[in-house]
């Protein structure tokens, strides 16, 4: 124990400074947990929107079509289950297969769409219906808001379906009625597997829509992947979905970016500010280490440790905050919990030394200029 | 060879001469008395014997080195090496111990040795305040502290600013016979004091006015005149 190194001795008058002048250095710790608190739940906000906001784009349709390839109308249902293993599961949102067709509706033709009821659920939670949503593989059906207008239906009405070209016809119910306020409308949807039966087009459909978590670049990987790996189905981006999607996302993470920085900057104002008035109120003790043989080096070295380890301990403190902040954030905002991420956390860490080290720097320098005189001259 | 020599040594602050054509000598083991009233240029004399500051004109040696014209960066060291500094209010870092406090003298001189400096400490008798920070101690402990640190570094100049000047009677006496201690030990001690008591402790006393030296007396000159008669 006897001799000590002049680093251990370093560290002891580091940490005896902190912890023995609690209430100043208090201060200080608060200022740089605060801002490495806003700055770590910022960030981790910043990578986790696209995430969450990508699930609430999902609410406005799909974004992802699976078509027939060349000039075909229609392609075989197992190549959408090929496609589909080529997509990340946990991004997936969900698959609506599609066939379009004509048929009678009391006798008058319509169009109509076979799907699986419970797949649009998720593909297109947009879709408004009146009634119920009919079960998968019952034999009720959904209609249009046009169509149901023009034939004067109220669901739970029962009506007669027939394939055009066949003498078969089908009692069905009305489930529903169906408002988007788009092409929908004039539809009548009904249970895949019904229509496939009905038209005699067993394991065909006209197009799947695909509703997926992704960004513009990866929703073109897949498709190219798609295009590359299963010959017969022609992948297609919803441009309009996916662009939008990127504009807002993008202005969004701006915003976040733009207010991380002003944040950064207040932290460091903050910070140089708190630095400043402890040098100040230490010019006794610095002309006194000076008067002792201290070179300014030391003077800068002690100074700037202090800073760092308030840095390093504020830093800690922050990005634990910072992370109940931004699940705070997550959970009243977009209504879903966030995974601690460690890189953020590390970079919020890297962060709170840095900024501190830099806004250490002038009172720093200051501290250097004291002079050793004023020890002796009492000022 | 004098351990100071001082040669017409001024300092002059915008247009105020805070000291003119000061001439001093001071020998090794020598106790030197600096007295006189406030604004006299006590403080500044102090300064530049401390190696703090650096006078305007004329010259200064110590132990050999004439410190004139050297760099800031050369004075830090001169000081550290060879000047050993008593303050009146003990200026002893509030958050460190006793015995840290004497660590961080041996810190920027060369190495800190926790033994040595409880051996100091001891000498002042106080061991067994070593691990009490400077608000657990009286006014006369940490003058003994501040004296304890002043010698850790086996300095060759103990200047000593009105070290009594913040103690109550019986703390002075406990400090001052500390420093008469050191002085038989052949210490060289300039002292500065408003107490024409303590500064009959001295071998000589110089008194300062408007920045020069107005009077001084030599304690051997006297008493060997004493000593004849």
């Amino acid at each position: 124990m006897i001799k000590m190194t002049k680093y251990s001795m370093y560290t002891k008058m580091i940490w005896n400074a902190l912890l023995r002048r609690r209430s100043r250095m208090l201060i200080a710790l608060l200022a740089v947990a605060i801002g490495a608190t806003v700055v770590s739940g910022l960030v981790t906000i910043y990578y986790d929107v696209p995430r969450q906001m990508g699930r609430e784009f999902r609410s406005y349709g799909a974004n992802l079509l699976l078509t027939p390839a060349g000039d075909q109308q229609v392609m075989a249902q197992n190549l959408v289950a090929n496609a589909t293993a080529l997509l990340p599961s946990d991004k997936l949102i969900g698959i609506a297969p599609y066939l379009y067709d004509r048929i009678k509706l009391n006798e008058q033709p319509f169009l109509v769409a076979g799907t699986h009821f419970q797949a649009v659920k998720k593909v297109s939670p947009y879709w408004q219906i009146r009634g119920e949503w009919p079960a998968d593989q019952s034999e009720d059906i959904v209609i249009g808001a046009e169509v149901a207008e023009r034939l004067e239906i109220e669901p739970g009405q029962q009506v007669t379906l027939a394939a055009a070209g066949s003498e078969t016809e089908k009692k069905v119910k009305v489930a529903g009625i169906l408002r988007t306020g788009g092409s929908e409308e004039n539809f009548i949807f009904l249970d895949l597997s019904l229509l496939q039966q009905m038209l005699k087009k067993e394991g065909v459909i006209s197009i799947a829509q695909v509703s997926i978590t992704a960004n513009e670049a990866e929703l073109n990987t897949l498709t190219q992947q798609i295009g590359e790996q299963v010959p017969g189905v022609a992948p297609r981006l919803v441009k309009q979905v996916t662009q939008s999607e990127q504009t807002v996302l993008g202005k969004l993470q701006a915003l976040v970016y733009l207010v991380t920085i002003v944040v950064l900057l207040l932290t460091l104002i903050c910070v140089a500010t708190t630095m400043m008035a402890v040098v100040t109120e230490r010019r006794k003790e610095i002309g006194l280490k000076k008067a002792l043989g201290a070179e300014n080096r030391s003077i800068i070295l002690e100074f700037l440790g202090e800073g760092l380890a308030l840095g390093a301990l504020g830093g800690l403190l922050g990005t634990i905050l910072g992370f109940f902040f931004a699940q705070a954030v997550s959970v009243n905002v977009f209504g879903r919990m966030i995974s601690f991420q460690p890189l953020i956390a590390l970079l919020a860490l890297v962060v709170s030394i840095a900024v501190t080290g830099l806004a250490c720097l002038i009172p720093v320098k200051i501290a250097t200029e004291v002079e050793p005189a004023i020890v002796l001259r009492g000022e | 060879m004098s351990l100071l020599e001082l040669h017409d040594v001024s300092m002059v602050y915008g247009s105020v001469k805070a000291l003119q054509g000061i001439d001093l000598t001071v020998e090794k083991g020598e106790w030197l008395a600096l007295m006189g009233p406030s604004g006299s240029g006590k403080t500044t004399l102090m300064n530049i014997i401390g190696c703090m500051d650096k006078a305007s004109t004329g010259s200064i040696v110590l132990d050999g080195v004439d410190f004139t014209d050297v760099t800031a960066g050369n004075l830090t060291m001169l000081r550290r090496d060879k000047i050993g500094l008593v303050f009146q209010q003990f200026h002893l870092i509030p958050y460190l111990t006793a015995v840290e406090n004497l660590m961080v003298a041996q810190y920027y001189h060369s190495m800190p040795d926790e033994q040595e400096a409880l051996l100091a400490l001891e000498r002042v008798g106080l061991k067994e305040r070593a691990r009490h920070l400077p608000s657990q101690l009286s006014g006369g402990e940490q003058q003994r502290v501040c004296i304890a640190r002043a010698l850790i570094n086996y300095p060759m100049l103990i200047l000593a600013d009105e070290p009594t000047g913040n103690l109550d009677e019986a703390n002075a006496k406990i400090v001052l016979e500390f420093f008469q201690q050191l002085h038989r030990e052949g210490h060289t001690i300039i002292m500065v004091t408003h107490d024409p008591k303590v500064a009959e402790l001295a071998e000589r006393c110089i008194v300062l006015e408007h920045g020069r030296i107005a009077n001084w007396k030599d304690r051997r000159v006297v008493c060997r005149e004493e000593e004849v008669s």
